[in-house]
């Protein structure tokens, strides 16, 4: 994690969002190794995912026993499970499954959170205590625990999880969002805009969100890691996606019933998620460091 | 302090209070009678409104509220639908698993990682930093169950010093015993620090070396203590705090996590309950357990709150 550097000027607030701190900055991009690699990975994640929609080796789903535990062959580049389906196409489509996941229940926990957090710092007083005690108390049911209530209910399933997910975003970008806020709030550009006229809602949309949206992307690059991590340990559980859909959990849940017949059966879906989280976490990183080196000690 | 501890002890018991009435209306009061969900789709009508009334559904909500809650703070509980025993009883049992599961989880995390963030803060962007942040990268990447099945692989599989799972016990009478106990724990409890401990490290190293630019590091250093003191007496009384707060949130997560890992080692504790209660379809059984880790959660971020303070008198005065 790298820090300001002591003794450095203040910088003024980024006037833009994201990508245009991004593109002011392009040589520093390249010179961050861990966000190249990170964001190799991350490209390498989203193509996958695109190929596999449009061509996958194998039907991900096709059972095939005389061919079951198969070995790594040109046929099947990583072999086979205990049912003869191809492990590289269930990988190429279990990308699918985490993409989805990562985006929904980031962008329940985007959408609610920064609407909550952007009210609690415009309004303040009782509605900020409200929020704050809300997010407070969400944080005691972690996402699997909402997930197990869910599911008790309403059975396991891709949107359960997802949605168990997604809620517990919701303070983790509530809070994130109300201290950045509350902060721009204090600003110079917030007071002009108050003497000019704006109202909180005009404020918040055109001066607010702007300068916080560096702190929210690289937030929400880390909870989609976080996501896909608690999607796999929910269908690993057989409480997330469910067949024949493929997901990575699940893969790593059949595979240790071979563990000692195959076992690298349990080997490449770990990896793949593995890589999967290292990528978004170290674009995440590096994204932080990129759109503002302050940041990094916000967090 | 007093008032402090009073204003913490209250707001806890608010939120035990809000959390006991969301799973109460997320369990009993969702569209769907429990019931059914319990007995099934193929459950007729009579056998669920024997059930509803085996249950108290038939009373109104409030009042199954009142006598759950009242039950909970008496230490009575209800009967778990497929076990038939009370539910304390049956959570009281794989306490016996689970907590010792966290608190060894626990203690590794934080033997582990306070020992790499402190020297990887003594070694600040020297190749024992790099090395230790990289070693945390791939730690807080790896997913525990994974770690865990991998760990499974390595010394069950293939050096065979250790079984695959399950639990002996802590009674000899039955085989087990404290270290056989013990054993079956070390590896579920090293998958679930592994993830944490990378997590804590880098929280530790970044606070740590936050600390160490203080001026009073430096007017300490100045009036000629040792490096090694400064670091123990005031860099990490001040890195701490940061640490705290982590460790409070890691807590949480040892014990959601140990679900899982839980189910990949087949150990008898809270997490295999509550999987076997959904399995089971116990409403029931689920709802207590589920209640009763919210409530570890909460009690848990009380505690570090209460720790806060001690460690930082200015924290006492509230608005933090």
């Amino acid at each position: 994690m790298s820090r300001a550097a002591p003794g450095r000027p203040k910088q003024a607030a980024p006037p833009r969002g994201g990508v245009a701190a991004v593109r002011r900055s392009r040589g520093a991009v390249t010179s961050h190794p861990s966000f190249v690699v990170g964001a190799v990975l991350v490209a390498l994640l989203l193509l996958a995912a695109a190929v596999s929609l449009l061509w996958q080796p194998w039907p991900p789903a096709e059972i095939d026993i005389p061919n079951k535990l198969a070995s790594p062959s040109a046929a099947h580049w990583l072999g086979t499970d205990s049912l003869g389906r191809d492990i590289a196409s269930q990988l190429l489509v279990g990308s699918q499954n985490s993409i989805v996941v990562g985006v929904v229940a980031v962008g329940i926990g985007l959408t609610l959170g920064v609407a909550l957090g952007c009210l609690a710092a415009a309004r303040r007083g009782w509605v900020e205590e409200a929020v704050m005690r809300l997010s407070d108390f969400t944080f005691a049911f972690p996402a699997l625990l909402s997930a197990i209530m869910l599911t008790a209910i309403y059975g396991p399933g891709l949107v359960t999880s997802i949605v168990a997910i997604g809620i517990f975003n919701i303070p983790v970008f509530a809070r994130l969002t109300r201290a950045s806020a509350r902060s721009a709030w204090t600003r110079d550009y917030v007071l002009a805009a108050r003497a000019a006229g704006k109202g909180a809602w005009r404020i918040t949309t055109d001066h607010v969100l702007p300068n916080i949206a560096n702190v929210l992307i690289v937030q929400a690059t880390i909870q989609f890691a976080l996501a896909i991590l608690a999607e796999a340990a929910l269908s690993y559980l057989g409480l997330g996606t469910q067949p024949p859909q493929p997901s990575w959990g699940r893969m790593l849940n059949e595979a240790q019933t071979m563990l000692f017949e195959a076992p690298l059966l349990a080997v490449y879906p770990g990896v793949t998620i593995a890589l999967a989280v290292l990528g978004l976490n170290l674009m995440g990183d590096g994204l932080r460091d990129l759109l503002d080196p302050r940041l990094a000690r916000l967090r | 302090m007093l008032l402090f501890l009073a204003r913490r002890a209250a707001t806890f018991a608010a939120t035990l209070l809000v959390a006991s009435l969301v799973v109460f209306a997320v369990l009993e009061l969702l569209p769907g009678s429990p019931a059914q969900v319990m007995l099934g789709d193929t459950a007729t009508p009579e056998s669920i409104a024997a059930l509803e009334a085996r249950l108290g559904l038939d009373q109104p909500a409030w009042s199954r509220y009142a006598h759950w809650v009242g039950g909970l703070a008496r230490g009575h509980s209800a009967m778990s639908y497929a076990y038939d025993t009370p539910t304390f009883e049956l959570i009281a049992e794989r306490l016996q698993v689970s907590l010792p599961l966290a608190l060894l989880a626990m203690v590794l995390t934080v033997v582990v990682a306070l020992a790499l963030g402190v020297y990887a803060a003594s070694r600040h962007n020297h190749a024992g930093d790099l090395g230790v942040m990289a070693l945390s990268q791939l730690g807080v990447a790896v997913p525990s169950f994974w770690l865990a099945i991998l760990l499974i692989l390595l010394f069950a599989v293939q050096l065979q010093w250790v079984s695959a799972g399950g639990f002996p016990g802590w009674s000899g009478d039955d085989g087990g015993g404290l270290w056989p106990g013990l054993k079956a724990l070390l590896l579920p409890a090293l998958s679930l620090a592994a993830v944490q401990a990378a997590i804590l490290a880098r929280v530790t190293r970044s606070a740590v070396l936050e600390s160490m630019g203080e001026d009073y590091v430096r007017t300490a250093r100045a009036k000629g203590l040792s490096r090694r003191a400064v670091l123990w007496r005031h860099v990490m009384r001040n890195a701490m705090i940061p640490v705290l707060t982590i460790m409070g949130l890691q807590f949480a997560n040892l014990i959601t996590g140990a679900i899982v890992v839980e189910n990949v080692f087949v150990l008898p504790g809270i997490g295999r309950l509550v999987f076997q209660a959904i399995n089971n379809r116990d409403l029931v059984l689920v709802r207590d357990v589920v209640m009763l880790l919210a409530a570890v959660v909460v009690f848990v971020n009380f505690i570090v709150d209460v720790l806060y303070a001690l460690i930082d008198p200015r924290l006492r005065g509230g608005g933090v």
